[in-house]
């Protein structure tokens, strides 16, 4: 039902473009004012989510530890999960960033219980989450890149260079670029086990299927303007340097469906901040990865630490206790008559 | 112990698939069995006295009735409390924010492999507040509401905190395969420190909390009956090895201050760890004391409230600056060493006095100088430097009756990273020595399903559910290789396992590390025992 929701919603969104840019000829609004209003939020946005986790205090040191820590001179450190320096810790935060490590590591539980046999309970290794999500972000990666070419005159020899890698099989005309599919491979995977495994949607909600589909569209559209309706690329680079130097002029002989696509982009760019996406912000500061496990070394400072709590002191304790302390010939402080 | 089924029913009656009903529609299931005994008044009244900002609401109250007696304003309360953990904590706001709900801890948690509740799912269970969250302080949840996981507080709410809170173990094994490391402790963590505020908390936790801040440990022994039990722990090793050991207690001008979790001068096996600490003590003419002020090392305090964890853990400092030790020596424990190795330092590191210096071990030389900050060092460290440098002898003979296995405590393999030094020492006193499989040892460890506070009896259900992938893979080892013995490094372990071993692995005993050396040590040449520290017959011994 979730999952119908955020089609429907995704839907209307699609419809309201083609209706506004295409029927109502408001090209004007969906190619310069949405955008523009969707880039600014998402920067606003963006900035000012980090800026409010940023300024929170990390009051404990608390990395999860995933190896052998530093120890006797001849026992070798995990020193890339289980990090003691600064820069240990930015080679773990670079393999959990760059190679989803996390996620690599992840297993799968099977429970099998036949009647008469021993019941088994095993983790087996998992790793098609880690896959279809490394070639979804890796796409979608490299389909940014590719698209600065749109932003940027002259077009730098390094998005020139992806986009040969990009479309190095050759197949189709124009030229499909592999990361088209696999985008759709890997969206497709992390929704479709969304669907399917019962877990996963129990756990799904809007917010999890409504930017998968969004994604899904936005590619979607993007491929039919390349493959299908083959539009005219020059025309817009034109409107996307109008508004990228403010220069802004009516579009002409762009097909609708670029429209279509911008919208849904402007859309995802403006829902970014306010939704889980920014976890592409937040494993940054992710306190169980980002930080050295090290406070037995170097003292780590907590901004709210409450200097008056204080433990129980011995004095209350001995109090307490002073007289059958003494009759143990337990050693005192204050024996009973220097108390008295 | 109440009545549970048996473990293959148990096993049979686990379904991973969740049920028709969204869980916020599933109503809360509060009948016995399902959740700890509540806080006696008194202990309450006493820690609300102490602590006026942590505890709150003492009085009569039973979760099963529909009136959990809370006071009229409980929901501002909690909201306040809440609001003002988000600016406190990067950690909880960072969690609230960017879950994806990828489902990658789901089945991770050992309540959840062994229970099937999808409550138990890591990433439900930090729903449960991050509905809250966006319901009550985000925009869009107040718009949207339920269609994006946004719901409001009601006290049915805050009865599913109670459920599921403490059906956490905060072991953070979900937190090693989030790809964001989201961490469920530190979410359980604030949803107790919430409850508590309004009066809603558990016996099995603020009883020994209260028990550590009066007595110093958490059976509340009082010091007078700490000594008395040393003594006879010195006669039974006197008993067995033949000589009379000298244990100072509460003494001034030694080197080092020796604090172990109090589990282990009470309870059985954790006394024949305890008497293991001593007999090596002895043998290497260690210049140490120990306190009854400073009795506990577990801290319990830290299933309640960062304030109350401060508060307990200084009492290390204070008495090391009293007796004027240089540095501390800590016993076998699990979240004593989270404690230790993450937060000590942080919140009590200024009490540190003059004193204290960078460890050095006076037998071997060695400085530990991954302690020169804390000055605290891990028993399992320093007996492993000791056997490293040729220091301890060893009759290996005396435990040949042992096929052992190693147990990763959660805390210090995911909250520390201590996996090599007991394994070396593990090795050093046993001949057979078998470990677990990978997923379930080192940093993928399973919990013992009784940590943080849960080691409490009228949840014996629950707790053999959690306990079914340790005991499984207990299970595994001791029809492959013979196993009969599981040692571990914690003293919630050692109380919490025996039930579980006996439930899934009948016949596996649970040891401390130190008990086994304990029985290998030589004390003095020619040296010859019949009897290991349990005082059972040695092999070879059986017929005398």
């Amino acid at each position: 039902m979730k999952a119908i929701y955020s089609l429907i919603l995704v839907l209307a969104l699609v419809v309201l473009a083609t209706l506004g840019a295409g029927a109502a000829k408001m090209q004007t609004i969906f190619a310069y004012c949405v955008p523009g209003t969707a880039f600014v939020i998402f920067v606003v946005g963006f900035v000012a989510k980090v800026i409010g986790w940023a300024k929170r205090p990390v009051p404990f040191r608390i990395p999860t530890t995933g190896g052998q820590q530093q120890t006797l001179d001849w026992i070798p450190q995990n020193k890339w999960d289980n990090p003691s320096t600064g820069p240990q810790t930015a080679m773990r935060m670079f393999l959990e960033i760059v190679t989803f490590r996390s996620l690599f590591r992840n297993t799968k539980v099977l429970l099998k219980h036949d009647d008469g046999k021993n019941p088994i309970v095993a983790y087996v290794s998992a790793k098609w989450l880690w896959l279809f999500a490394i070639l979804f972000h890796y796409s979608f990666l490299i389909i940014v890149i590719r698209h600065m070419r749109l932003f940027l005159q002259p077009v730098p020899k390094f998005i020139v260079g992806v986009e040969f890698v990009d479309s190095v099989l050759q197949i189709y005309t124009p030229i499909v670029y592999q990361t088209d599919l696999l985008i759709l491979a890997g969206a497709g995977f992390l929704l479709a086990r969304r669907l399917y495994d019962a877990k996963l949607r129990y756990i799904s909600l809007v917010n999890d299927y409504f930017p998968l589909f969004l994604i899904l569209s936005i590619a979607l559209s993007g491929m039919y303007m390349r493959y299908i309706a083959k539009v005219d690329v020059m025309a817009i680079k034109d409107v996307v340097m109008g508004l990228t130097t403010f220069t802004f002029k009516v579009p002409k002989g762009v097909d609708t469906s670029f429209y279509v696509h911008v919208f849904l982009v402007s859309t995802l760019l403006a829902y970014f901040p306010f939704s889980k996406l920014m976890h592409l912000a937040g494993v940054f500061l992710s306190p169980t990865r980002n930080l050295p496990n090290d406070t037995r070394m170097h003292h780590h400072e907590n901004p709210w630490n409450d200097p008056s709590i204080k433990p129980h002191s011995y004095e209350a304790y001995e109090d307490d206790f002073r007289e059958p302390m003494f009759e143990a010939g337990l050693p005192l402080d204050k024996n009973p008559e220097e108390a008295a | 112990m109440a009545k549970i089924i048996k473990p293959d029913e148990m096993i049979r009656s686990i379904n991973y698939t969740p049920p028709a009903t969204d869980w916020m529609e599933t109503p809360n299931d509060l009948s016995p069995g399902r959740f700890a005994y509540p806080a006696k008044e008194d202990k309450v009244a006493y820690l609300q006295h102490e602590m006026p900002h942590v505890f709150g609401n003492p009085r009569v109250w039973n979760p099963s009735e529909a009136d959990w007696k809370l006071p009229a304003n409980w929901k501002e309360i909690v909201m306040n409390g809440f609001r003002e953990r988000l600016d406190k904590y990067r950690s909880l706001k960072l969690f609230m924010d960017i879950c994806v709900r990828c489902g990658a801890c789901a089945d991770k948690c050992h309540f959840f492999i062994g229970g099937g509740d999808p409550r138990n799912m890591p990433v439900l269970r930090a729903e449960l507040m991050r509905s809250i969250y966006r319901g009550e302080f985000t925009l869009a949840g107040k718009i949207l509401g339920k269609l994006t996981g946004a719901r409001v507080m009601e006290e049915d709410v805050l009865k599913e905190w109670f459920l599921y809170f403490y059906q956490c173990t905060e072991c953070r094994r979900c937190s090693l395969f989030c790809p964001y490391g989201i961490d469920t402790a530190e979410v359980t963590m604030m949803a107790r420190e919430l409850l508590h505020l309004v009066g809603i908390n558990i016996n099995w936790i603020l009883e020994p909390v209260s028990n550590c801040n009066r007595t110093g440990n958490h059976l509340g022994i009082q010091p007078h009956a700490f000594k008395d039990i040393v003594e006879f722990m010195v006669d039974d090793i006197e008993t067995i090895t033949g000589k009379h050991i000298n244990v100072p207690l509460n003494e001034k001008g030694h080197e080092i201050l020796f604090i172990t979790p109090s589990g282990d001068v009470f309870a059985d096996p954790g006394i024949y760890t305890f008497m293991g600490y001593l007999i090596l003590f002895d043998a290497i003419g260690l210049d140490y004391t120990l306190s009854t002020y400073a009795s506990e090392g577990g801290n319990f305090g830290m299933f309640t409230h960062a304030d109350m964890m401060k508060s307990l853990n200084g009492k290390m400092y204070a008495e090391a600056n009293r007796l004027g030790a240089k540095w501390i020596l800590g016993g076998e424990c699990g979240h004593m060493w989270r404690v230790i190795n993450q937060y000590m330092d942080t919140m009590n590191g200024s009490m540190q006095g003059p004193q204290m210096q960078t460890p050095v071990n006076p037998i071997t030389g060695t400085v530990f100088s991954n302690a020169k900050q804390t000055k605290m060092v891990h028993i399992a460290e320093f007996t492993a430097d000791l056997i490293k440098h040729g220091k301890l002898k060893f009759d290996k003979s005396r435990n040949s009756d042992i096929i052992a296995t190693f147990h990763d405590s959660c805390n210090p393999a995911r909250g520390m990273g201590m996996f090599e030094e007991p394994r070396y020492v593990l090795n050093s006193v046993v001949d057979q020595f078998y470990d677990m499989p990978e997923n379930t040892i080192r940093e993928q460890t399973f919990c013992c399903a009784g940590g943080s506070g849960l080691n409490t009896d009228e949840i014996m259900d629950i707790r053999m559910r959690g306990g079914l992938p340790r005991g499984n893979a207990l299970r595994y080892v001791q029809e492959k290789n013979g196993v009969n013995t599981m040692a571990c490094v914690c003293a919630i372990d050692r109380a919490t396992l025996i039930p579980l071993a006996d439930y899934w692995a009948p016949g596996v005993k649970i040891t401390g590390l130190h008990e086994l050396v304990g029985n290998a040590l030589i004390l003095e040449d020619g040296e010859e025992r019949t009897m290991n520290l349990r005082q059972e017959p040695l092999p070879g011994f059986e017929e005398e």
